[in-house]
């Protein structure tokens, strides 16, 4: 069964002006269908303004669609008597580090979550102890999270929604605050609840380099979904990429304009390593044809 | 410099005071505050502080520490000083123009000083050894009756605790404002007190509207995380009291009958 449903999700934006009187609305998600199955790694991509954070609140009902419907493995986000449940199902972690930690220390933080649903003391002392060994923060459960760096603080959030078990996890442009260390300490972090823990993961973001490991990326723009694919087939258009005022990776961008120059690559080149061995086969490719 | 401030703030570290139960711990701060203004002379003062220096020793938390916290408030107790050493009629002992340092005065003056010092250095000892959760936890407990009465005990804990974990990120946040401002010419050092204050304005707008957007995220991550307020929650750690926590109440006992009894004595 899919995880997460959406079916001609609309959402609208009502802004006022200085009196309070509606000016217009804007509409942030527009008509958005998407199916996603269990245990999938999906990337949403945009630029700001494409829709991808309000559309990332939807799943987590802290937004209902203006029109259209949001399932989470089956219930209706419309719903309220489910809403606990939904949240329970599909965790949220946000993009500022400090302003979702509640805990003065690591682990009462992590254990927030199940203690709001009431789970028995030693079980969250159990969960606690899995999710944190989970994103590799065990050794610092007894520490303050403002001494933490930016990566590490937002691994302890992840523990804290994983502490929940959800089934699934969105994360809204996690590591948009980060460093490129804590950058990769968090993706890695990631793709390892992904791989062991078999938990979905929609990862929103509009860092290119993150969604290499997506097995389904869809990229938004003005609250449409503009592109839909692997990794790959995304990459392969360079061009409507860059209409869409997203950055193509430097190798995939490398490859993409030697191949314009004539040069045999395939396309959608997404790593150094296979831009490198690519490189090889042409190299060998043109010396055999030399001869 | 404005992360100097300890106040509100946990030290961690394993000691017998950090493992004691909260409760204790909060009831013990009370109790010792109370003691200081029954004393009639400066031997119970004494009582307290050998109590509270021993406390302190017990606690493991470096006394450098937690005067490094006390600087903030300096200019508070310098303030209560002078008034009551000017303002307390009296006995006169010094003249200065129109001002008079009377006897009493001197009293008030070095009682407060003592009173108020070890005030802070007693309830800091208490958020410096208490998560602010376990801290907000024993409040919640030990206030429950209230909730009969409409009393939104866990509403104000949960508070509490919110408003401790936002002090440090907070002050965070003022100092890279305020080094923002500087950097673009801003004067917060020099010029009077009216003068220092209005350079403020500037650094408490950004601060609120940033307050402001945290509070809105914070409430978002919250719910996002399931919470609903205090009905249906379970404690991670809940307070149960062992068997130290019986003998620190005793102890406490002792210190506060002690105390009082010295303090009031006449020599």
């Amino acid at each position: 069964m899919s995880i997460l449903k959406t079916e001609k999700v609309t959402f609208e934006y009502i802004r006022h002006d200085e009196e309070g009187n509606v000016e217009g609305t804007i509409t942030a998600v527009n008509d958005v269908s998407l199916d996603i199955e269990q245990g999938q790694f999906i990337a949403i991509l945009g630029h700001n303004g494409s829709g991808k954070s309000t559309l990332a609140k939807h799943i987590n009902a802290i937004l209902t669609p203006s029109k259209g419907t949001v399932w989470v493995d089956g219930m209706d986000t419309s719903e309220d008597e489910k809403i606990w449940e939904i949240r329970q199902t599909a965790g949220m972690v946000f993009q500022n580090p400090d302003n979702q930690i509640i805990g003065q220390v690591v682990e009462e933080d992590v254990g927030f979550g199940p203690e709001n649903m009431g789970i028995p003391t030693e079980e969250i002392w159990q969960r606690v102890e899995e999710s944190l060994r989970a994103v590799g923060m065990y050794q610092y459960r007894k520490h303050s999270p403002n001494n933490l760096s930016g990566g590490q603080k937002q691994r302890v959030s992840i523990a804290g929604v994983l502490a929940m078990h959800p089934k699934c996890i969105v994360l809204d442009e996690p590591t948009a605050m980060l460093d490129p260390n804590g950058r990769k300490e968090v993706i890695r972090a990631v793709r390892a609840l992904n791989d062991v823990e078999g938990v979905t993961v929609i990862l929103i973001t509009h860092y290119m380099e993150e969604i290499i490991h997506a097995d389904n990326v869809f990229v938004m723009d003005g609250g449409k979904v503009a592109m839909q694919g692997t990794p790959r087939e995304i990459f392969s258009q360079v061009e409507r990429l860059k209409e869409l005022r997203l950055d193509v990776p430097q190798v995939t961008l490398l490859a993409y304009e030697l191949q314009k120059q004539g040069v045999p690559l395939p396309n959608g080149i997404l790593t150094t390593e296979e831009f490198a061995d690519a490189l090889e086969r042409v190299k060998k490719g043109s010396s055999t044809n030399g001869n | 410099m404005l992360r100097d401030i300890t106040l509100g703030q946990y030290y961690q570290t394993e000691s017998v005071i950090h493992r004691l139960d909260a409760r204790v711990k909060l009831a013990g701060t009370l109790i010792f505050i109370v003691s200081l203004f029954f004393f009639k002379n400066y031997w119970g003062y004494l009582v307290a502080a050998l109590f509270l220096a021993g406390v302190i020793k017990l606690s493991r938390v470096p006394f450098k520490f937690m005067v490094k916290g006390m600087k903030a408030i300096v200019f508070l107790v310098i303030i209560t000083v002078l008034f009551s050493l000017f303002l307390t009629p009296g006995e006169a002992l010094v003249s200065l123009g129109k001002l008079t340092i009377t006897k009493e005065g001197l009293n008030t003056a070095i009682t407060t000083t003592i009173r108020l010092s070890m005030l802070i250095i007693g309830s800091s000892i208490m958020t410096l050894t208490t998560t602010p959760n376990n801290l907000t936890d024993a409040m919640e407990k030990s206030m429950r009756p209230l909730k009969k009465l409409h009393v939104p005990v866990h509403e104000i804990a949960m508070m509490m605790s919110i408003a401790l974990r936002f002090i440090p990120i907070l002050l965070e946040e003022t100092d890279k404002i305020m080094k923002a401002q500087i950097a673009r010419g801003a004067d917060f050092e020099s010029g009077n007190l009216l003068k220092r204050a209005k350079a403020m304005v500037p650094l408490l707008v950004p601060l609120f509207i940033s307050a402001f957007r945290r509070a809105n995220d914070l409430a978002m991550a919250m719910e996002a995380r399931c919470y609903r307020g205090g009905d249906g929650r379970t404690k991670m750690k809940p307070l149960i009291y062992q068997k130290r926590d019986h003998l620190a109440y005793v102890c406490l006992l002792v210190y506060f009958v002690a105390a009082v009894v010295i303090g009031r004595l006449h020599f």
